[in-house]
C-alpha cells in the first residue's frame, strides 16, 4: 500500500439519545492509500455515512486517532477545520445540493470565493471544470433547468475547483436513473485515475461499489470485510 | 458582490413571500410615519412659540379676563418690549365642522409681535383702515376659498350675535411650521359693541402678549409682572409661549401618548411578522447553510446573507412607505381641515421611520441568523446519513 492519506485509528463515535448513548461507530482502524478510490457500503445505520463525515471534517470523533494529509483534524477548531474543508475536501452528495438562485457557473465558482483568486482567474478555473464535466453550453443554466445527471456533474465540477486531495461522496447515484448514474460514476472513476484524486464514497449500490478499487463494509458500527483489492 | 448578489437573489426567491411583506413594511411604516405626524402637529404650536414672547392671562382660569388698564404698567416694567392682548372670540363661521380659531386683537402692535405672520403692506394697510376689517390665514383661505375682499359671517358664541368681517388681508407662514389657520379682527370692534350690548365686558382683555428685549430676561419679566397685581382683582400668571401651548397639550396628553403608543405598536407588529418570515426562509435553507459551511464558509457568511436579505427587505418596504408618507400625510392634511394648525412630515419623523426599518431589519434576523451560524453540518445535511 501507497502513503497512507487517511489514517484512522481506534476511532469511536457515538451520540446522546436522551438519556442513551448510541455508539454508531466502534474502533475503526482504517489506512487509505493516497489516489484509492474506495466504496462505504452496508446496511441503514451502519454508520457509513457518519464515518464518511468525520473523514472530511464535518463531524468530530469521540476517541481515537483521524489523520488525514498528516493533519490531526480532531484537534481543528470548527474555522481551523472550515479553512482545511475548503482546501482538502470536496463535497458530492445525493441530492447535489447546488444553490438554487445561482447558475452552473457561480455554484461552482462558490468554493473559489474563499480563495485569493482574482476574478478572471475564477473565470478560467471555472471554464476548465465545467469543460471536464461536459458542461460547458450550460454554464449559464440554473439548478433547476438542468436534469439530475446535468446537476451531479455541476457538483462534481464544484467538489473539484480547488483542486482538493480527496473527494467524499455520499450517495452520488442515488437520486439518478442507471445511464445518468453510470456516467457520474464514469466521471469519478477518471477523477481518480487521471487525476489522482482519492474518492471515498458511500453507497448501497452494489454496481456503483465495483466502480471502486476497494470496498469496505460496516455493520453495527465495525468494519467486517475489508474488500476488493 | 457576490453576498449581495446572493443576498438579492434570495430574497426573490419567493416573490409572493417577499412582496407580502414588503406590503405589510410600507403599511406599517406609512401608519407609523402617519401617526408620528399627527403627534407632532399636537406640538406644532408649542414648537412654533418664540422664546421672546410671554403670555399672561388671569390666574384663575383663562376663561376670566384681565383688565385693559393693566397694558401699560405691564409696557412700563423693565425687559418689556412691547405688549399687545387678544381675546379668544369661538364663533361659528357658517357650521361647527368650519372650526378654526379666531382673536380679537390690537393689530398694530400684535403682529409686530409676530413677524411670522407675512401680511402684504398694502392689505395690511387696508385692514388698519377697516374696522370690520379681518386677517386670515392661507390655510382658511385655500379651505373656505375666501378672498381678500370677501365677506367671512362668524356667529358669536362667546359674545352673542352675528358679526360680518371683510377680509383685508391674508398672511402666509415665514416657516413650515407657522400655524396659518387663525382669523385675526380688531379688538376695537369688538369692544365698542361690548359697550353697547354688555357693557360689563368692556374694557376686558383674554390675553397679554408681552415682547422681551431678550429671552433671558422671561423669567425675570414673568415674575415682576405677576409680582405687580399680586393681591389686585385680578391676579396674573405669566408664563412663556411655550409652556402657554403646552398647557393646551397637556389637556389632551392621553390622547397624544395613546397614538404613540399605538405607532410604535405598529413597528413592533411588523417586526414579529417579519422575523416570521426571516424565521421560516432560515428554516427552509437549513441544508443550504450546511452545504455552505461543508465548503468552507465560516458562520458570519451565513450570518450575513439572512442578516443581509433581512435588511433588504425592510429596507425596500420601508422607504416605500417613506416615500408614500408624504402625500397620504398632504392628503390626510386636508382632510382635517384647520384641526391640525401644521401637518407636515419632519425630518425627527423620517429618522425614526429609518431607524424603525433598520431596527427590524436587524432584530427579525438576529433568531434565524445565529440559529444558521451555529446549524451543525450534519444535522443540516439531512440527505446525509
Amino acid at each position: 500500500m501507497s502513503h497512507p492519506i487517511v489514517e484512522i485509528r481506534n476511532l469511536v463515535k457515538s451520540y446522546r439519545r436522551g438519556d442513551q448513548v448510541v455508539e454508531v461507530l466502534r474502533d475503526i482502524t482504517l489506512d487509505i492509500a493516497a489516489g484509492d478510490f474506495v466504496a462505504l457500503m452496508g446496511p441503514s445505520g451502519s454508520g457509513k455515512s457518519t464515518l464518511l463525515n468525520l473523514i472530511a471534517g464535518i463531524d468530530k470523533p469521540g476517541s481515537g486517532v483521524l489523520r488525514v494529509g498528516g493533519i490531526d483534524i480532531a484537534s481543528l477548531n470548527e474555522a481551523e477545520l472550515a479553512d482545511w474543508r475548503g482546501a482538502n475536501v470536496g463535497f458530492i452528495f445525493q441530492f447535489y445540493n447546488l444553490m438554487p438562485v445561482l447558475s452552473a457557473f457561480e455554484n461552482v465558482e462558490l468554493p473559489l470565493l474563499l480563495t485569493r483568486l482574482s476574478r478572471a482567474e475564477r473565470r478560467e478555473h471555472v471554464h476548465t471544470a465545467l469543460g471536464m464535466v461536459g458542461l460547458t453550453d450550460r454554464m449559464a443554466h440554473y439548478p433547476s433547468e438542468l436534469s439530475g445527471g446535468q446537476q451531479q456533474r455541476v457538483a462534481i465540477a464544484r467538489a473539484i475547483i480547488t483542486d482538493p486531495a480527496i473527494l467524499v461522496a455520499d450517495e452520488p447515484t442515488g437520486d439518478l436513473d442507471r445511464t445518468s448514474a453510470d456516467e457520474i460514476l464514469k466521471l469519478m472513476e477518471r477523477l481518480n485515475t487521471e487525476m489522482g484524486k482519492t474518492i471515498i464514497m458511500v453507497t448501497h449500490d452494489p454496481y456503483a461499489a465495483q466502480r471502486a478499487r476497494h470496498i469496505q463494509h460496516l455493520e453495527k458500527g465495525v468494519l467486517v470485510i475489508d474488500g476488493r483489492g | 458582490m457576490y453576498l449581495i448578489k446572493l443576498v438579492f437573489r434570495n430574497a426573490l426567491r419567493h416573490k409572493l413571500r417577499t412582496a407580502l411583506t414588503v406590503l405589510g413594511l410600507v403599511v406599517a411604516v406609512l401608519a407609523f410615519g402617519l401617526l408620528q405626524t399627527v403627534v407632532h402637529a399636537w406640538y406644532a404650536g408649542a414648537e412654533a412659540a418664540s422664546s421672546t414672547r410671554l403670555i399672561t392671562r388671569n390666574s384663575i382660569s383663562l376663561v376670566f379676563p384681565l383688565p385693559l388698564t393693566y397694558n401699560e404698567k405691564i409696557r412700563q416694567l423693565p425687559g418689556v418690549r412691547s405688549v399687545s392682548y387678544a381675546n379668544w372670540f369661538g364663533g361659528v363661521y357658517i357650521t361647527e365642522k368650519n372650526f378654526f380659531p379666531q382673536f380679537a386683537i390690537e393689530p398694530r402692535s400684535y403682529f409686530t409681535l409676530y413677524p411670522e405672520y407675512l401680511i402684504p403692506p398694502e392689505q395690511l394697510r387696508d385692514f388698519l383702515r377697516d374696522r370690520r376689517g379681518a386677517v386670515i390665514g392661507r390655510k382658511i383661505a385655500d379651505i373656505h376659498g375666501l378672498k381678500v375682499g370677501d365677506i367671512a359671517p362668524i356667529r358669536g358664541t362667546i359674545f352673542p350675535g352675528n358679526w360680518e368681517f371683510v377680509v383685508r388681508a391674508i398672511y402666509d407662514g415665514a416657516e413650515a411650521n407657522t400655524d396659518t389657520s387663525q382669523f385675526f379682527f380688531h379688538w376695537d370692534y369688538l369692544n365698542e359693541t361690548m359697550k353697547k350690548t354688555v357693557p360689563r365686558r368692556a374694557n376686558q382683555v383674554g390675553v397679554y402678549v408681552i415682547g422681551l428685549t431678550s429671552a433671558d430676561r422671561a423669567a425675570e419679566v414673568a415674575q415682576a409682572l405677576d409680582a405687580t397685581f399680586r393681591n389686585s382683582l385680578a391676579e396674573t400668571l405669566t408664563e412663556t409661549e411655550k409652556a402657554f401651548q403646552l398647557s393646551f397639550v397637556a389637556m389632551t396628553e392621553a390622547i397624544v401618548v395613546a397614538i404613540r403608543i399605538v405607532s410604535f405598536l405598529v413597528i413592533f407588529i411588523i417586526l414579529a411578522v417579519m422575523a416570521n418570515t426571516m424565521a421560516m426562509t432560515a428554516r427552509e435553507r437549513v441544508a443550504e447553510y450546511a452545504t455552505l459551511k461543508a465548503l468552507g464558509f465560516g458562520p458570519w457568511f451565513l450570518a450575513s446573507l439572512i442578516a443581509g436579505e433581512s435588511l433588504a427587505i425592510a429596507l425596500v418596504g420601508g422607504l416605500l412607505g417613506i416615500v408614500c408618507t408624504y402625500p397620504v400625510a398632504h392628503e390626510f392634511g386636508r382632510a382635517m381641515g384647520t384641526l391640525f394648525k401644521v401637518f407636515e412630515v419632519s425630518n425627527e419623523t423620517v429618522w425614526m421611520q429609518l431607524a424603525a426599518i433598520v431596527i427590524v431589519g436587524t432584530v427579525a434576523a438576529v433568531a434565524p441568523a445565529t440559529r444558521a451560524a451555529r446549524v451543525r453540518i450534519v444535522d443540516g445535511l439531512r440527505n446525509i446519513g
